[in-house]
């Protein structure tokens, strides 16, 4: 089977939920940057999967060729919960590892509104807040809350995690914030469901990213090997049955059961990663996602973020581009936008945020329900 | 048409003709695991068939929790959204009430009880509901 490389990638300065343009034009602007970075065509694509949640009935992907371009091609929408675009990235991947195609597009896209995701229920009465919470933020809380019962997990050790994200978003020109804020700020900002502040909570935005992914013959045929990343590992995985799971959604076991796949895909291991882009949704997830990726062991993800271990320039820099907590979450679009990141690292082209001699990488999405999205990166040249 | 007697908030809630509510779930005869609301298929072992009717505990302990604050339109906050741990066997996760919506309050595994009563709300119709919720006990 060949080996798989992204040759162009690019996703759209993230913006404030409901002020971006319609899904199909929102989703073209990625796709048209992505095609532009390898001076490729729409009309050199063989295939396309399109990621969106909020119109996933809708045929987005046959809507954004509408805008950029009607070539006849096969086109898959997808939708997997906040994993909709590591899953349209890895389809694409999938197709050209099968030998159909050599030339695949991937977009991810989202137009979102602002406020609480989540809860909801059907019909007799509201079930939010009479059979606790069904908020994302709560949801979270509590998976935090239950490392901290494990290890004494501290708000403090939390909210430093939103300290740090939004500290790097200040070098990131396309996160939706770029705004610092002290652990004070943090810790003091709005209590949403404790231990998530407001500052604790990704940001809703509208968002695109997409990616060209290409087989290791037409990368060369092309001449396009110099900027091309090479895929290490796609996987994917369904949350594994855990005794818990009516009650208390599981992001840990598919996390770990996905990372240990990769890393076995990849041939590396945690200590070859030169940095991580992993689902931030909120503070209390990235905490756990130390430990579930193997970037430390089992109790000390507090350590890590206590040392500035996953600081940019600390041992394993974690989500420099600002995170989903300050570049923003556009549910489709995140897992694209942190293969962007990523990419952009490895091709020493992220400017002041840049992790100095990056050469592997590694993107985690989790969408809750749940599905994890695992990527390990490596720059070609 | 509005009942005359309270609807069960969640289908697991079983009021009887005569006695006490209470809630009951299906256990695998296979691999034991414990489930709330009717299913036909355990999908830990995915033996079919064989689940049987498992009346939940009503002691348990405070496994993980969240103090909301904010939430749906209408939904009187500060409250405790609380994940328990049954005695014998199976999980819930409800609203901790009589108790100070506070971190300092609120141990892990501290002991707690289930109760059951009016939810407090009612459906469109006027129906009026029976709903669970956990409050501290003596160890």
């Amino acid at each position: 089977m060949s080996d798989v490389y992204v040759v162009g990638v690019d996703m759209t300065k993230f913006q404030k939920a409901g002020t971006g343009p319609n899904v199909d034009v929102l989703g073209s602007i990625a796709a048209l940057g992505a095609l532009d970075d390898c001076g490729l065509k729409i009309q050199d694509m063989q295939a396309f999967y399109c990621g969106n949640l909020g119109q996933a009935s809708g045929m987005v992907g046959q809507r954004i060729l509408q805008q950029i371009g009607q070539t006849g091609i096969p086109v898959v929408n997808v939708a997997n919960a906040c994993a909709t675009g590591a899953t349209a990235f890895r389809e694409a991947w999938t197709a050209i590892k099968a030998g159909l195609y050599d030339t695949v597009l991937a977009v991810g896209v989202e137009k979102m509104s602002s406020g609480l995701l989540g809860g909801g229920g059907s019909g007799g009465i509201s079930r939010e807040g009479l059979f606790g919470s069904g908020t994302m933020p709560a949801v979270f809380a509590e998976a935090g809350m239950e490392h901290s019962r494990k290890y004494g997990t501290t708000f403090e050790q939390f909210a430093k995690v939103s300290v740090k994200n939004h500290h790097h978003s200040t070098m990131n020109p396309k996160a939706m914030l770029q705004k610092e804020f002290s652990l004070p700020d943090v810790m003091n900002a709005e209590m949403i469901a404790y231990p998530n502040t407001k500052f604790m909570c990704s940001i809703n935005v509208d968002g695109s990213a997409a990616a060209v992914l290409c087989s290791e013959k037409k990368v060369r045929e092309l001449g396009l090997m110099k900027r091309a990343v090479k895929v290490r590992a796609s996987i994917m995985t369904s949350d594994p049955w855990q005794e818990r799971d009516l009650v208390m959604p599981d992001v840990n076991s598919c996390t770990r059961l996905a990372v240990k796949q990769a890393y076995e895909m990849a041939g590396v291991g945690a200590k070859d990663i030169n940095l991580i882009e992993l689902h931030d949704c909120f503070a209390t997830a990235e905490i756990l996602h130390y430990e579930n990726l193997g970037i430390c062991k089992d109790g000390e993800a507090g350590m890590m973020i206590d040392t500035g271990a996953v600081a940019l320039g600390g041992r394993i820099p974690v989500n420099v581009s600002g995170g989903l907590l300050s570049k923003g979450h556009p549910l489709g679009a995140t897992g694209i936008a942190n293969i962007y990141e990523v990419c952009t690292h490895l091709r020493g082209e992220a400017g002041k945020r840049q992790v100095q001699g990056a050469r592997i990488g590694m993107t985690h999405v989790i969408g809750l329900g749940s599905a994890c999205g695992i990527h390990i990166l490596e720059k070609a040249a | 048409m509005t009942n005359a007697k309270p609807l069960p908030a969640v289908d697991f809630l079983k009021i009887p003709e005569t006695g006490a509510p209470y809630l009951e779930g299906l256990k695998c005869k296979n691999c034991s695991a414990i489930y709330l609301g009717p299913r036909a298929v355990c999908s830990k072992c995915g033996a079919r068939d064989q689940l049987a009717a498992h009346k939940l505990g009503t002691k348990g302990k405070l496994y993980a929790y969240s103090i909301v604050h904010r939430s749906f339109p209408g939904v009187e906050v500060p409250y405790i959204s609380a994940i328990v741990d049954l005695e014998g066997g199976g999980s819930l996760k409800g609203n901790l009430i009589n108790i100070d919506p506070d971190p300092k309050n609120l141990k892990f595994d501290m002991p707690v009880e289930v109760i059951i009563k009016d939810a407090g709300r009612k459906d469109r119709e006027g129906n009026s509901y029976l709903a669970y919720f956990f409050q501290p006990r003596a160890a």
